[in-house]
Formats: C-alpha cells, sequence, structure tokens
C-alpha cells in the first residue's frame, strides 16, 4: 500500500504532479463552457418562449439535437466537423495555412452546446414560476422591457433555476472525462498514461473517481453559497 | 451538382452497402445493453432505494455512501475501474471462480452500467416513495395488511406513476451513456461507428450515427410520454 | 459593404503574408503511446525511435520541428485538416490510405507478429485462430489484417485503442493473441509481458513500410523529407539512432 501512495509523490517519477496538471485542466474545461453555455441556454429558453414561430421552431430544434446526442458522439462531430469545416471554409478563402482549432476549443465547443441545451430546459420551467403580476407590475411602472428583465424577472429566475442548473454543473464535470478520448490531457487522460506506465489500473482509477468526487463535493458547497445568496431576502421571513 | 451527387454526400451507396448491416449490428447490441442494465438497474434501485430509507443505520449509510460514489463519479473512470482494474486482478477471480466474468468486456460493461444506474434509480425511486402520503401507511395499518402486501399492492403502484417521468428520462440517459461502452470493444452503435470512420475517413458516417441516436431518443421520448399520460388517466 | 471586403481581404493578404515571412516551422504528430518507437514519460516529454528521426530530419533540412502527441485514431483526420504537417508514428504505407494521403519513403520496415499466453495450445504463427479470441489496435494495418483474415475464418477479434491496452488484455488473460507491429511486441514481451506471454513468430507475407504522411498536395514537402532521409541513411545518423533502440537492421 505505501509503495502505491509513493506513485502519487510530487518528485520526477511520481505521478502526483501529472494528475494534479490534468484534474486543473478538468477543472477549467468545464469552467470555461459556462460563458458561452449559461447565456446560451437563457437565449434558447427565451427563443422557445416567443410568440414568432421561427424563433421557437430553432431552439426546439437546437434543444431535441443537443440533447438526445450522446456527448461522446457530440464531441467527435465537432471536433472532427470543426477541423474539417475551418479548412474548407479557409481554403475558400485563399488561405493556405494551418487550422488553429486546437482540441480544448472543441471540446468547449461541444460541451457548452450541450450544457445550454439542458440549462434551456431549466430556464424553460423557472420562467414558467415567475407570477404573471410581476410583469404587469413593471409595465404599471413603466419599466422597458430589458430592465423588467434584468432587475425583476432575472434574480427571481436564478433563485428556481439554481437546483437544476446545479445538476447540470456536475452533469458537466463528470462529461469532460471524455475528451480523455481526443486526447485532450484531462485528469481522466492522464490517469490513463499512468496505469500505462506503471500497470497499477486499480489503484489509479480508484484515485480519478476519488479526484472527481471531491470537485462534486466542492461544487456543492459553493451552490449551497450561491444558493443562499440568492434567498437573502427570504431568510427574515423564515425565522 | 446533380442530385445524385448530393445525395451521395450524406449517403454514400458504397459505404451503406459496406458498413449498414454493420450498423444494425451495432443497433441491436446498444439495445440489448440498454434493456440489460436498465432492468437490473432497477431492481437494485429499489433495493438501494428501501435500505436508504430503513431505520437501520449501517444499511442506511452503506446506501447512501454507494450513491454518493456511483453519481458523483464520471461513467467512464467507473467503466475502466471495472474493466481494466478489476479485470487485472486475473488470479483473485480465478480462486473465486468468478474469472468468466470480469473476463468478458460485455459482462463488465453490462456490470458498469447496471451498478451506475442502479444509484440514480434508488433516488428516483426514494422521491416517490417519499411523495406518497402517510395516510396510505397508516390506512393500511389500520386494515390489518401484511406489511409486503402493503408494499407490493398500496404503496408500490402509486409511488410508480411519480417515478415514471424521471425514470423516462433515466432511460433516455442510458441510451446516451451507451456510447461509452465502445471504448472497451463493445461493438455498440458508437462502436460500429467509430470503425467505419476509421477504415474510410468519411465524416458522414459520424452523421448517420447522430441521426440513428436522435431517431432512437426521440422515438423512446414519445412513447414515454404516451405512457405517462395512460397510467395517469385516473387523475385527470 | 465594399469597403469592408477591400479591408478584410487586405488583412487575409497579410496574414498570409505573415505566415510565410516567418522562419519555417514544421508540426509533426505522433502517437505517444507505441514504445519503443514513439512513448512518453510521466513528465509529458515525447521519447522514442520516431521521435529521434524527426529530430534529426529537421536538423538535416534546417527547419525547426514542433512534435506532438495525438492519439492514433483522430492522426489521419489531424493531418487532413492541416492541423500537423506530417506524422511520424510508424504508420504503414498502405493502397487504402493512399486515397486519403501521401507517404514518403520507408524509414523502416516490418512484419506483422503474433503474441499469445506461454500457456497456449495455439502453436502456428501462421494460424487463423479460428474460434479463438484476437486483439489489435484499432485503425491499423493489423486491424484490418485480423478483421478480413481472423474475422471471416471465424475468430472474435477486438479493437482497443491503444496497443498497450490490447497488450494488458493479453496479459489479463482475456484474449488468447495478439496480432501486431513485430518490434512494439517485442518491447513489450522483453518488459511487462515477460512473465505471462510469448511471441509465436512473424506473420507471413505482412512485411511492410513504416513511412511518414503527409497530404497528398503536399509534394515538395515529400520531396524534402526524402531527400533529407536518404542524407542521413548516407551519413550514418540513422544507424546510430537505430543502434539505440535495436540490435538488427530494420532499415531492410
Amino acid at each position: 500500500m505505501l509503495e502505491q501512495l509513493s506513485l502519487l509523490s510530487f518528485a520526477s517519477g511520481g505521478w502526483g504532479q501529472a494528475l494534479l496538471a490534468g484534474a486543473l485542466v478538468t477543472i477549467s474545461l468545464a469552467l470555461a463552457c459556462l460563458p458561452i453555455g449559461l447565456p446560451l441556454g437563457l437565449g434558447v429558453a427565451l427563443m422557445a418562449r416567443s410568440p414568432k414561430r421561427f424563433p421557437r421552431a430553432v431552439a426546439t430544434v437546437f434543444s431535441t439535437v443537443f440533447r438526445g446526442l450522446p456527448e461522446l458522439l457530440t464531441l467527435l462531430i465537432i471536433y472532427y466537423g470543426c477541423q474539417i469545416a475551418a479548412q474548407k471554409i479557409l481554403a475558400a478563402m485563399g488561405y493556405e495555412g494551418e487550422v488553429m482549432i486546437n482540441t480544448f476549443l472543441a471540446a468547449m465547443i461541444a460541451f457548452s452546446l450541450v450544457f445550454a441545451a439542458f440549462s434551456s430546459e431549466i430556464w424553460l420551467g423557472a420562467f414558467k414560476t415567475v407570477a404573471k403580476g410581476q410583469y404587469e407590475a413593471s409595465q404599471a411602472l413603466g419599466l422597458s422591457k430589458a430592465t423588467t428583465f434584468r432587475k425583476v424577472v432575472f434574480p427571481q429566475l436564478v433563485r428556481i433555476a439554481m437546483p437544476g442548473l446545479s445538476n447540470n454543473w456536475l452533469s458537466l464535470l463528470k462529461d469532460t472525462s471524455l475528451v480523455s478520448t481526443i486526447s485532450l490531457v484531462d485528469l481522466m487522460r492522464q490517469t490513463n498514461l499512468a496505469v500505462s506506465v506503471t500497470k497499477e489500473p486499480m489503484f489509479f482509477y480508484g484515485v480519478a473517481c476519488l479526484g472527481y468526487l471531491l470537485f462534486s463535493a466542492l461544487s456543492g458547497r459553493v451552490f449551497v453559497y450561491i444558493e443562499q445568496y440568492f434567498s437573502r431576502h427570504m431568510r427574515g421571513a423564515r425565522t | 451538382m446533380s442530385f445524385d451527387q448530393l445525395l451521395a454526400l450524406v449517403l454514400d451507396p458504397d459505404l451503406l452497402e459496406r458498413y449498414g448491416p454493420r450498423f444494425i449490428d451495432g443497433l441491436l447490441v446498444t439495445g440489448k445493453l440498454v434493456a440489460i442494465s436498465f432492468t437490473l438497474g432497477a431492481l437494485l434501485g429499489m433495493l438501494l432505494a428501501l435500505a436508504r430509507l430503513s431505520n437501520n443505520v449501517l444499511l442506511q449509510r452503506f446506501s447512501a455512501g454507494y450513491i454518493y460514489f456511483f453519481r458523483g463519479s464520471p461513467l467512464l473512470a467507473q467503466l475502466f475501474l471495472l474493466y481494466y482494474g478489476l479485470g487485472s486482478l486475473k488470479g483473485f477471480w480465478q480462486d473465486v471462480g468468478l474469472w468468466w466474468f470480469f473476463r468478458d468486456a460485455w459482462y463488465c460493461t453490462v456490470l458498469a452500467f447496471t451498478l451506475n444506474t442502479a444509484a440514480y434509480q434508488a433516488e428516483i425511486f426514494r422521491g416517490s416513495l417519499l411523495a406518497v402520503a402517510p395516510g396510505q401507511y397508516e390506512a393500511a395499518k389500520a386494515l390489518s395488511l401484511k406489511r409486503s402486501t402493503t408494499f407490493f399492492k398500496v404503496i408500490l403502484p402509486q409511488s410508480l406513476i411519480v417515478a415514471i417521468g424521471p425514470l423516462g428520462n433515466e432511460l433516455i440517459l442510458m441510451i446516451k451513456a451507451s456510447a461509452i461502452a465502445s471504448l472497451v470493444t463493445i461493438y455498440d452503435l458508437m462502436g460500429v461507428t467509430k470503425l467505419a470512420f476509421s477504415r474510410s475517413f468519411d465524416f458522414q458516417i459520424y452523421l448517420w450515427a447522430a441521426v440513428l441516436y436522435l431517431l432512437i431518443v426521440e422515438i423512446v421520448r414519445r412513447s414515454l410520454k404516451h405512457i405517462e399520460a395512460r397510467l395517469g388517466r385516473h387523475l385527470r | 459593404m465594399k469597403p469592408v471586403i477591400r479591408f478584410a481581404g487586405a488583412c487575409a493578404l497579410l496574414l498570409a503574408g505573415i505566415t510565410s515571412a516567418q522562419a519555417e516551422t514544421l508540426k509533426i504528430a505522433t502517437e505517444g503511446a507505441y514504445p519503443p518507437f514513439n512513448y512518453v514519460d510521466s513528465d509529458n516529454q515525447l521519447h522514442g525511435f520516431d521521435v529521434d528521426i524527426t529530430k534529426a530530419l529537421c536538423e538535416q533540412m534546417k527547419v525547426e520541428c514542433t512534435l506532438v502527441a495525438q492519439d492514433w485514431e483522430g492522426i489521419i483526420p489531424a493531418l487532413m485538416a492541416k492541423k500537423y504537417d506530417a506524422v511520424v508514428a510508424s504508420m504503414i504505407d498502405t493502397q487504402e490510405r493512399r486515397k486519403k494521403i501521401a507517404f514518403t519513403n520507408h524509414y523502416y520496415k516490418t512484419p506483422l507478429s503474433v503474441a499469445v499466453p506461454k500457456d497456449s495450445e495455439i502453436s502456428d504463427a501462421q494460424t487463423d485462430f479460428k474460434g479463438y479470441t484476437v486483439g489489435a489496435q484499432a485503425s491499423s494495418t493489423q486491424a484490418i489484417y485480423a478483421e478480413d483474415v481472423y474475422g471471416k475464418a471465424g475468430a472474435d477479434v477486438k479493437l482497443y485503442p491503444t496497443l498497450d491496452e490490447a497488450n494488458a488484455d493479453l496479459a489479463a488473460g482475456r484474449l488468447d493473441g495478439v496480432i501486431a507491429d513485430k518490434f512494439p511486441l517485442h518491447e513489450w514481451l522483453g518488459k511487462a509481458g515477460k512473465d505471462c506471454c510469448k511471441i509465436l513468430g512473424d506473420v507471413n507475407g505482412t512485411k511492410a513500410d513504416a513511412s511518414i504522411a503527409v497530404r497528398k498536395e503536399d509534394t515538395a514537402l515529400r520531396e524534402r523529407l526524402n531527400k533529407a532521409l536518404d542524407e542521413i541513411v548516407a551519413n550514418g545518423t540513422y544507424q546510430k539512432i537505430a543502434s539505440r533502440y535495436f540490435d538488427f537492421d530494420i532499415y531492410q
């Protein structure tokens, strides 16, 4: 047992540093998907609620496709497809050089799209809980549609959407393990490399599982804090 | 470009002839994998849910720990842990007489998927069992019904109505997760896709796989909506 | 609108100009999971015969090269999508691959070999593995051979993302045999595989060229690589590198 723990050391020859680097890639990939995924999901939800037919159709197609495809398939399609598409487009424009779609970017795009599709359903559910009276009161006060959304509807939306969004975040964290199949050196891929060099699969895959569990636990704490922040106006009434 | 040429871009007849039958085989393998794992997972999940709700502290803690582990780590890591990790202990399994099980990629994959889905289904069942009004338990006690009769004839049917929705979701998630089996030599739909792509390097192979998965998921989703409507018709 | 298009066009020309004015760099891909030809150590550094040959060729051609690791199944699509300029990963020159990419002259030749567990009842390397389970690396010539020959004869063919995983399953007792390139198999049998397995022998008629892969339209690059290859064989650099890994001739 002790020699196995030494495999995790941070000295050269030990895998501790490599695994930590992989864990950092996992976290940064998941975090990188949020700036695109969250607003896109909200946008798709807004489109799905639109009275016009075209935005609604686009939202439905987007949601169906990216919730229905396996994440592995989405990842591979974006990865290979982006390469081919970018190359063809740039070739048509006359630029003969290399294409800069790197693996991290492709993974980021793929997972952001999936995250957006799932979170749009959460946002839609949250919209349904906002009382109509809120909209009417804002109108009575003469607030513009943008201000209504920003200052009245959105804060209430976030509070209701938080549990669902936190579930989506945890799924996203776990889905990042799939990038190990397209050579992005995240925690899972480092674990594979460590296993192939040291021939200790049980130990390293066990460590990887614990790593992901640690991320889940940490995320859980963060979410508790965020939920408390958005419910602070209700705390007085409850005590 | 003529229509034929355009069609060949998405549905090349040569590729279709060479890999079409294998795609059907892959589809059947996916179906088998999902059906077996989901059913076994449901049974295990129900047991875990009951354990979680029981008064025995040991059972409760074990069940909670199990659910936490299998929901908190990626299915990919669990699959590798089982297949490569446990699979490397050949001597041990031979002594115990279980080597025939861990030798086979199919059994390992079914086991990994079953264990994983059992954790999610346990939470679903727990929620649905808690949703049954306490009055039902009290009424059953007042009628002196046996505990097993109470469970199977009174509680379970009512809880299933609540559980059907999330269970349907879980089934769809399983169909999508089955693609991961292709990483441990199982020739499900995804595995055949990767094989065909590695021989032909033609991108439309992935598009076929995408269309097939979307078709399956949509069909399952609509059938589930239909079943849910029929089961809950007495509530409308 | 017109001034915008003119401006964009000028930018594109400028970009193209900038790229061609820089010192020449080549991006070369290798797999990194194929010892002794290419592998990574725990510091994520690439090592191996392929890596050393690449460095020697680049020095001979007086260009700067960056070596990148890429998983095997995506290596040809990435090359075709211009992510790299060449692939030096012990890739075998085949007719099927020539439909999509081009190859230089060979930089070594290798047959396919078969490995089995020490207590296996299979004794003939030319066996068709009928009724047995045989493993190979996916997207490789071995996989195609396994499917076309063993699969047709009634064997159960299993494909793995890397040769290492196939070897691991052979050691674990899940496979009755593994078919792979001769030298990586020997390397593995000399290290992790020496307690469990043995090599059965070469498969007849499978000696093939391992070459450098480039895109079909890069004929100039291909010529330069060929020239540099001839030069390092002539001036002894090739032999020096090869003798570090092999004590027999792998060039012919």
